[in-house]
């Protein structure tokens, strides 16, 4: 069930190396774009196939590659986020650690759409292997023709960098990574310009995750059309989920967004349910930055319909019931989990990765960690709660760059959905210290829909 | 195009002609007053500087005159441009009122507050935003982030657990000197400014930093603790420097005829100004540390100061001393200090160096 784009070749073996990913069919995506297709072609096609980025936000890739100003005798770069840092998402770590020329195919055919001479891969620094993965897939593309000047004889000529980050993960947000690429501090920068117009060293620059140029190449050989037929509504395509938490068989999966969420976490194609059956109580369905959502409203949304696997219906009923696709980190907890610890640990997360240029998120993110600390090791007060309340009010939206509001959402929601949790926390201070609160009604049916 | 285009900006119901490309807060001091939004990190004069302390934030409720949408978030009127027939809410939006407040309060977290021995006190940005958009109190219950006092050369100390990280003294040493030996080390609320390997401060514009830093993070060697600026006046003054790029146009800050400090002549919004050849009035070391004598200068005038402003109660006319009541209580007895804030206090203890302590000093440390 469900068709797999990406990850279809994923067991073949040995599909790491060059001869073996090119008998399976790889690089056709290059000849045909190459040999039969011209640049805006195939940003139309990329266009016609509704892909959306597959980083976080979800801004569609080929209207981000139509706003890339292409103005005479100055270079354009296509730069591939490979920062992959947020807690809970590993997709592109399997993408690159098993099938390294995927990605490079994909960079082929989106550099030459983009007339970037020169791409980058920017990989945190912590996959130090896979650089020598991919450093090697890259030898074996350009021993093969695939790389280097004048490729098939189309003149376009495409060289691919490796750049290691030194771990952090404000350098995945896109201007901190051309910053860092640059080689200096990792600051984010402050926009406009943005990318499209002033990137990397000043000129015009595309950034995408990795996944979003992989699923170039299957949009490529089966065309924009064929590809928007998978899905529904404007979530098209496949999407690659990292399930973790309390669940049976974590993984990266390649779902075709039609499935529910209920389905997604039982059944045994993909996460295979709770262990020691367990219940639900929580789940973050989009890496860290994405708000929490208690099992009732992750099944069902606030209107009584099925929860899908998908943009719209993860983001159905807006922050006040509903959460996001974000990179599709998907973080699943049991009954036994506790939501002030869990909160405690992002916002710790989050205090340690600001970059500390702008005071609401430096200043603002120790404060919220220092605070749930305390709740959680019952020396907390009624008053915080507002206060954390209030904390990640005046940060969200007043920063430089989304890091801040990220820090922000995960603590919102959860006192949003879990307040009498972190109430029972001040109320019952030694019990919490030796017993979780548990499940409360969070797995019950909706009564009253939440608000705020 | 000999005509510059002029956009229409209505900035909290006033409006006003700027030249394209002008910023909302560059727009905002053409009219002045409260409209004005505060800036802690902006500085006219340093190029990329901004943006990052969010004190200055707007809402703008109408985008342009082409585009009328409002603009989704508050953005930082030091770096967003004008667009024809923006309008633009400082004072009069409620939103930014709260943001501010919050922006204030974050500023103030792990700031020590240690205004009474701050030599920065009278003339402190950040005294004055927290005094016209803060709150008496604060909801923080934890301990404040502290740092080592560092003396980066002789002339110039970092006390970082005063900083804001505005990044001003950064784009100083980027701008005006020819290598840079200083910068933010780590991240967060971590990051400090430091010079990583040697202690030393030495390009000949370096001391620049003191002028450009809103708060009491880097100060004057030879002034600290010397006295409080509201003692002192402030007169201008220039020389003659043998240093071409130093413009020698100065403000003296005396008291009698002794010169107590030099800095760089600053312009309402607090920055350094334009001298007389139209170039930023920055000043080189020399004249700022080694120029302390009367007759090093020739003195113009005294420096006009906003009477709103602290410094301004030193000033010069009708001066009123008031009457002496401590020893009419002590009937005759010699008054005994019990705390000296100097660098050494030869009171209590000759050997407790007080600028080691990274705090007040407390009765518990003559012990
Ligand atoms: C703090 C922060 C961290 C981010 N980290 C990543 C990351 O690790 N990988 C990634 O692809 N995008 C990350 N993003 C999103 C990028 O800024 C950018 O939106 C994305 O790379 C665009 O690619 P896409 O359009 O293909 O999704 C991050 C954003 C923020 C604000
Ligand atoms: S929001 Fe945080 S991470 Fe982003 S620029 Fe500001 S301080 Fe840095
Ligand atoms: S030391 Fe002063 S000028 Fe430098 S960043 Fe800190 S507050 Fe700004
Ligand atoms: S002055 Fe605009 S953000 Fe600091």
């Amino acid at each position: 069930m469900g068709r797999k784009l990406l990850l279809e070749k994923a067991h073949v073996e040995n599909i790491r190396l060059y001869d073996v990913y090119r008998r399976e069919g790889g690089y056709r995506s290059v000849e045909k774009a190459l040999k039969t297709m011209a640049p805006d072609a195939v940003t139309e096609e990329v266009k016609k196939s509704g892909l959306r980025g597959r980083g976080g936000a979800g801004f569609p890739a080929g209207m981000k590659w139509s706003f890339l100003a292409k103005p005479e005798g100055i270079p354009r770069y296509l730069v591939v986020n490979a920062d992959e840092s947020e807690p809970g998402t590993f997709k592109d770590r399997y993408l690159m650690e098993f099938l390294p020329h995927l990605l490079i195919e994909g960079m082929i055919v989106s550099s030459f759409a983009l007339g970037s001479n020169n791409s980058y891969i920017y990989i945190r620094g912590e996959y130090a292997w896979i650089v020598d993965i991919l450093e090697q897939a890259i030898q074996e593309a350009r021993n093969n023709g695939w790389l280097g000047k004048n490729i098939l004889g189309s003149g376009f000529d495409c060289e691919i960098h490796v750049q290691r980050g030194a771990g952090a993960y404000i350098c995945g947000e896109e201007t901190a990574l051309l910053e860092s690429l640059e080689g200096k501090r990792g600051n984010p920068r402050i926009k406009p310009p943005f990318p499209a117009i002033k990137g990397v060293w000043g000129c015009p620059t595309v950034v995408n995750n990795v996944e979003t140029i992989a699923a170039v190449v299957p949009i490529i050989n089966e065309g924009g059309e064929e590809y928007a037929k998978i899905g529904v509504g404007k979530s098209t395509g496949t999407k690659l989920i990292s399930a973790c938490g309390n669940i049976n068989k974590p993984g990266v999966y390649e779902i075709d967004m039609t499935i529910s969420v209920e389905d997604f976490i039982y059944s045994d194609e993909w996460c295979g349910g709770i262990p020691k059956g367990k219940k639900l109580k929580a789940c973050i369905p989009g890496g860290s930055s994405v708000p929490i959502l208690p099992a009732n409203l992750l099944l069902k949304t606030a209107k009584g319909e099925t929860r899908m696997m998908n943009y719209e219906s993860l983001a159905d009923g807006g922050f006040a019931t509903g959460s996001m696709m974000g990179s599709g980190g998907f973080i699943v907890l049991d009954e036994d989990q506790c939501v002030v610890r869990n909160t405690y640990s992002l916002a710790r997360f989050y205090r340690h990765e600001s970059c500390g240029q702008c005071s609401p998120c430096r200043e603002g993110t120790g404060w919220m960690e220092k605070i749930l600390w305390s709740l959680e090791t019952g020396k907390g007060k009624m008053s915080d709660i507002d206060l954390l309340w209030d904390i990640q009010r005046k940060i969200e939206g007043n920063t430089i760059c989304p890091l801040g509001d990220a820090a922000a959402w995960p603590v919102a929601a959860a006192i949003r959905h879990f307040r009498d949790e972190f109430e029972w926390h001040i109320t019952n201070a030694s019990e919490a210290q030796t017993r979780n609160f548990g499940l409360a009604h969070y797995a019950d049916e909706i009564h009253v829909p939440a608000t705020v | 195009m000999s005509e510059q285009q002029l956009f229409k900006v209505t900035i909290d119901n006033i409006t006003i002609d700027v030249p394209a490309g002008t910023t909302i807060l560059n727009a905002a001091r053409q009219i002045g007053g409260e409209v004005a939004p505060p800036a802690m990190c902006y500085y006219s004069k340093l190029e990329g500087s901004g943006g990052k302390c969010r004190t200055c934030l707007v809402e703008v409720s109408k985008g342009s005159e082409k585009d009328p949408r409002p603009m989704p978030k508050l953005v930082a009127s030091c770096r967003t441009t004008v667009m024809d027939g923006m309008e633009v809410k400082n004072i009069t939006s409620p939103k930014v009122i709260d943001a501010r407040a919050g922006v204030v309060e974050f500023l103030l977290l792990n700031h020590p507050l240690d205004c009474p021995i701050c030599d920065q006190a009278g003339e402190c940005h950040l005294q004055d935003l927290s005094y016209e958009h803060g709150k008496e109190g604060t909801r923080y219950e934890f301990q404040r982030r502290t740092f080592h006092k560092v003396d980066l050369g002789d002339k110039i100390q970092l006390h970082m657990t005063r900083c804001i990280m505005c990044f001003r003294c950064v784009f100083v040493a980027d701008q005006l000197t020819e290598k840079r030996e200083h910068g933010i080390l780590d991240r967060g609320d971590h990051a400090q400014i430091a010079t990583f390997i040697q202690k030393n401060l030495q390009n000949e514009f370096i001391g620049n930093v003191i002028d450009v830093c809103p708060v009491g993070a880097l100060t004057d060697k030879t002034f600290r603790f010397k006295n409080r600026v509201w003692f002192t006046k402030p007169v201008n003054a220039h020389r003659t420097c043998e240093n071409p790029k130093c413009c020698g146009e100065v403000q003296l800050w005396m008291r009698g005829d002794e010169v107590f400090r030099v800095t760089a002549r600053k312009d309402e919004w607090g920055e350094v100004g334009q001298a007389s050849n139209g170039k930023t009035g920055w000043i080189c070391n020399v004249c700022r540390f080694d120029k302390k004598h009367i007759k090093d200068w020739v003195i113009e005038g005294p420096t006009k100061v906003n009477r709103h402003s602290v410094i301004a109660q030193g000033h010069y006319v009708g001066v009123i001393k008031p009457q002496e009541t401590l020893p009419e209580v002590l009937h005759g007895r010699q008054p005994k200090l019990v705390m000296d804030i100097h660098d050494v206090s030869e009171v209590n203890k000759p050997n407790i160096d007080l600028s080691l302590l990274e705090r007040p000093a407390h009765s518990t440390d003559f012990k």
